[in-house]
């Protein structure tokens, strides 16, 4: 075993603890919108993308389809696929080994990766593998304690977790409101959704306004 | 099956599937910048739209409610910077405070 340098270590398992701490919000959000607690740990396990996760709860809590639901996540999801495309070149492995590697393919661990390649590739692969393994640990340990914890807990509204969903979200999506354009686009996106509720069926008007995205993008 | 359990393992199959289909394609395949632009902002539409539905509908209703003042206290926690964690927890407890009093 080599040595692992201590500050991808130190980088890694932040990111990990804090990362996984928002298992928590998901297990209860999960719960909250009519997932047992074994599917809700089933998404974590399986699933392993926090906004795709969030988004499938999300949508069939609003009653939307399963159909909308997935479609909704998978696009959420398309982003993972664009990270493997980085990090295969990096990783180089084959077989189970990149099964697994695809497995932990998330924002954190390409992110942390990445973040090590001043300090060479053995860093920047110790960081992928680290922060996917840290994250998918914690992630899946906070899971069971949100879906148990809200499932004590009876009436959700009391406790306000029907605003800790949509605050998740927010808290999501702020980080990546860095132009002009990405705030005129969130803004649109919710005003169009919103206006598309009374009309169209459950989950739809979130899933068009990726139309709204594509739009936008091809306009660039 | 009910809905529940075909979200469940549907998201799940895709999810794998897109991030092994990214280790397994040419870089080059996903190198065009509007590929890379629309992969920026599609989070950007989706996670906006949650928020608003979440917030103010009721099955197919707009409705203005407790989740207001939830919605209130997550964007004043993300302007004073706070870390996600406090803005989820900011939000539950002024939507149940919200709650309580309505």
């Amino acid at each position: 075993m080599s040595k692992i340098e201590s500050t991808t270590f130190r980088d890694s398992l932040s990111v990990s603890i804090t990362v996984g701490a928002y298992g928590i919000a998901f297990g209860a959000a999960a719960v909250a919108n009519g997932f047992s607690v074994l599917q809700s740990c089933l998404l974590s396990l399986l699933t392993f993308s926090g906004a795709s996760q969030f988004a499938v709860v999300g949508v069939l809590g609003a009653g939307g389809t399963a159909l909308s639901g997935i479609a909704t996540a998978s696009l959420l999801g398309f982003r993972n696929g664009l990270y493997g495309v980085i990090m295969a070149p990096r990783l180089k492995v084959k077989g189970f080994k990149r099964v697994v590697a695809a497995q932990v393919t998330i924002d954190e661990s390409t992110a942390v990766a990445l973040g090590q390649e001043v300090r060479g590739e053995k860093a920047m692969r110790q960081g992928f593998w680290l922060t996917g393994f840290g994250v998918f640990f914690f992630w899946n340990l906070f899971t069971v304690a949100g879906a148990l914890g809200a499932q004590a807990m009876g009436d959700i509204r009391a406790w306000g977790l029907d605003s800790a969903v949509p605050a998740a979200f927010l808290g999501l999506v702020w980080p990546r409101l860095q132009s002009t354009r990405d705030r005129i686009l969130a803004v649109g996106a919710m005003v169009f959704a919103l206006a598309m509720t009374p009309i169209l069926p459950a989950g739809l008007p979130i899933i068009a306004t990726a139309f709204i995205a594509i739009v936008v993008g091809l306009r660039a | 099956m009910n809905s529940f359990w075909i979200a469940t393992i549907g998201t799940s199959m895709i999810a794998f599937a897109l991030k092994y289909t990214g280790h397994s394609v040419p870089e080059k395949f996903f190198a065009h910048p509007k590929v890379q632009a629309i992969n920026a902002l599609i989070p950007i539409a989706l996670l906006s739209a949650l928020v608003a539905v979440q917030s103010f509908t009721d099955k197919s209703k707009l409705v203005i409610d407790h989740r207001l003042a939830g919605l209130g206290a997550a964007l004043l926690a993300l302007i004073l910077k706070a870390p996600f964690p406090v803005v989820v927890i900011s939000a539950a407890i002024a939507s149940a405070a919200a709650y309580k009093l309505l």
